[in-house]
């Protein structure tokens, strides 16, 4: 008998995707008109969603093909790769949320999937009821929640509240509630998916405590994430998605070096065919690090944005810009190259040109980094804008979810200097402090 | 090593299914707990709502049916007739109306979570049974207050109970189902509530209805298990015998069997066209 507790077998998941875009829901009508069109196939396809027969109109998307893995009891296996990578599909097979197309997986054990704390809260009931509803949708009996009643609440840190419906919670509230039940649910086999994301800092280092005693006590984790530090300190081995297939697997430090070399083959940081304005077209956008073109940015390094572009028309007063956002769509910065305006900036000729931009090191998060390139006329029009052209991951290989500067407010989470040293007397640390200004003012003049 | 294996495979066997509904029996519990305790948060009157809205509902069609329109009642008060048949016909009408959207307001929980989907609008049923109960009370109430003693036939009272629980089982299946896909059904259901009030003989006695037409109309499941309900507490006040009680039968179980048929096809692509 083996004492593997997950093992999947070619698993596939095929979507089928409606042209129409918008359409996502077929209308009765439409049905009812294909079935008058087609007699007996269109009666299928209200019958027997299954069988449907290939429709032109219809793509398909395979999410995940032949993607086969075992895990060992007690193990932490670590899932990456990029978004659209069919992480969250190879997971919700997992938590049975949906259907392979193809293929099997044995689990042997109770699966708790996080795949989002809080699943079916509802904003009416109070804590309390929420806690038992909460438990039970994820699979805890009447008589777990109870015995685990206290222990939930405590660690929560909302026993103030108990009675409160949950509409009056604030979200940090509504996340620790949430947070706590699932923590303490105990199944064989954990599934979580970037749950370590939430909270504030406090409430995130007893979250990942939690995670690593759960860890600890022998049972076996899937844990999906885009922080390399957290796979890497959490994980033995990690398996790397692309496109929906198993690319590498094995170690995890080896898988996630795989990952992070960005490897061309895996991922094309240069697109080529971007909408054209007339006056200005884009030819391509890459981010170098260490002079190698990449898409995963180490943040305690620099790295540099290179824009390829041609001026087609000349228009007065264009700019060049950088907008950075994150996952959320926070706008995290921009720059623009008349910041510090240099002589071909001010007065653009037509041709083909080439711009650089150096981002500094110990600036960013963690975390996707969407940069989107904008050329406009000052103060009037923006006269191109492609979104999302940059698509990075930032990680930093210092920083475990756990680090200073994991989970801190902020879109950005520079790591600055700071310098001590000893006041003897409070005469002394004025004077000090005056010193100090007045060398500031100076030195900025 | 744990014996508590489970085997995920396109198209698996339905073996496992029933074994989880059962295991899911507390889920099904919270749910429908969820949905009673809900219903009437930040509503003034609460509770009272249950009470009121049959009330009402009786009272129109007492005056409407009764005295204006002088519709027989064979014998018993008119509120009473109309009372009796509302028991199944609003445990009917509310398991459908909530139930149909069911699976749509769970969305959340359906793209994240497992638990086998019949729970939800299973739950919704649950519910309409609660009010059902409710509704129940204001029958005795009224029984008292006429002075009505009914006799050994309220002991059929929980087979047409059961049959009308099934026929909004059967029905809250297809129709939940089928809004996952077609939101038209969002449209359809209450319309098809009005409509049935009028092919049902909820406001009337059946009897009204012309002797050659009956046969057609006991094809409605809810006939049956209407006059059923009527028989067993006030007696022989509308059309009702055993034709009409088998045809019921039948129509309940094709109703309840195609409802779970075809929600177990297309249950396993909730989570995706949702």
């Amino acid at each position: 008998m083996s004492d593997y507790v997950i093992q999947a077998e070619g698993l596939s998941k095929r979507y089928v995707i409606g042209h129409q875009i918008g359409a996502r829901y077929a209308t009765f009508r439409e049905a009812i008109v294909e079935s008058l069109k087609g007699a007996g196939q269109g009666a299928l396809r209200v019958m027997r969603p299954s069988s449907v027969p290939p429709d032109p109109r219809r793509e398909e998307i395979w999410a995940l093909r032949d993607v086969s893995f075992d895990v060992r009891q007690g193990e932490r296996l670590g899932v990456i790769g990029r978004n659209g990578a069919g992480k969250s599909t190879l997971l919700k097979i997992l938590s049975r949320i949906t259907d392979p197309t193809r293929g099997r997986v044995t689990l042997r054990g109770r699966v708790a999937s996080l795949l989002e704390v809080g699943t079916g809260f509802h904003p009416e009931l109070t804590g309390r009821e929420n806690i038992f509803l909460n438990g039970a949708i994820l699979g805890m009996t009447k008589n777990e929640i109870e015995a685990k009643f206290d222990e939930i609440v405590a660690f929560s840190e909302v026993e103030r509240f108990l009675d409160t419906p949950l509409k009056r919670y604030s979200s940090g509230m509504q996340v620790r509630l949430a947070f706590a039940v699932a923590a303490h649910l105990e199944p064989e086999i954990l599934v979580v998916d970037e749950v370590l994301a939430v909270g504030d800092y406090a409430f995130q280092k007893k979250s990942m405590g939690k995670m690593k005693e759960v860890a600890q006590g022998g049972r076996t984790v899937l844990f999906v994430s885009h922080d390399m530090g957290a796979v890497n300190t959490f994980c033995e081995r990690a398996m790397l998605l692309h496109k929906g297939s198993v690319v590498a697997a094995g170690k995890a430090s080896d898988v996630i070096a795989r990952y992070l070399e960005g490897d061309d083959r895996l991922y094309s940081p240069i697109r080529s065919v971007f909408r054209d304005c007339g006056e200005f077209r884009l030819i391509a956008a890459t981010a170098f690090q260490n002079d190698v073109p990449t898409v995963v940015i180490n943040s305690r390094q620099p790295f540099t944005i290179e824009i390829q572009y041609e001026i087609v028309k000349v228009v007065a007063d264009t700019r060049l810009s950088v907008f950075f956002r994150n996952q959320k769509g926070e706008e995290v910065f921009s720059t623009c190259d008349w910041d510090e305006p240099t002589e071909e900036a001010l007065s653009r000729q037509a041709g083909r040109f080439i711009s650089r931009v150096t981002i500094p090191a110990r600036l960013l998060k963690t975390g996707p980094l969407y940069g989107t390139v904008v050329f406009d006329v000052r103060c009037l029009r923006v006269a191109f804008a492609e979104p999302d052209v940059l698509r990075l991951d930032v990680f930093d290989p210092q920083c475990p979810p756990l680090s200073e500067t994991h989970g801190r407010p902020g879109v950005v989470a520079p790591i600055l200097g700071w310098q001590m040293r000893r006041a003897d007397t409070f005469a002394d640390a004025e004077k000090s402090a005056c010193e100090v200004g007045l060398a500031h003012t100076q030195g900025g003049e | 090593m744990n014996s508590n294996r489970l085997v995920i495979e396109a198209g698996r066997a339905d073996r496992e299914y029933w074994k989880d509904l059962w295991r899911y029996r507390e889920l099904f519990y919270f749910l429908a707990w969820r949905d009673v305790l809900v219903r009437y948060k930040q509503a003034v009157l609460g509770i009272a709502w249950s009470v009121i809205r049959p009330l009402l509902t009786m009272l129109v069609f007492t005056v409407i049916f009764g005295r204006w329109a002088k519709l027989p009642s064979y014998g018993v008060p008119y509120p009473l007739l109309v009372l009796a048949a509302m028991l199944p016909w609003q445990l009917f009408i509310n398991a459908v109306q909530e139930g149909s959207n069911s699976l749509v307001s769970n969305t959340n929980m359906i793209t994240k979570v497992y638990f086998p989907r019949l729970i939800a609008p299973a739950g919704s049923v649950a519910v309409a049974v609660v009010d059902f109960l409710i509704s129940a009370v204001l029958m005795i109430f009224f029984m008292a207050w006429y002075r009505v003693v009914p006799g050994v036939r309220l002991l059929a009272i929980p087979f047409f109970a059961a049959l009308a629980v099934m026929a909004s089982l059967g029905a809250t299946s297809w129709l939940s189902a089928l809004t996952v896909k077609y939101r038209d059904f969002r449209f359809v259901v209450p319309f098809m509530v009005q409509f049935g009030m009028y092919a049902s003989p909820v406001a009337f006695s059946s009897r009204i209805v012309p002797e050659q037409w009956r046969l057609l109309y006991s094809f409605n499941p809810m006939v049956g298990i209407i006059e059923g309900f009527r028989w067993a507490i006030l007696g022989q006040v509308g059309a009702i015998d055993g034709t009409v009680i088998l045809s019921s039968i039948i129509g309940v179980t094709m109703l309840l069997v195609s409802g779970i048929w075809y929600f177990r096809r297309t249950e396993r692509t909730f989570a995706d066209v949702i």
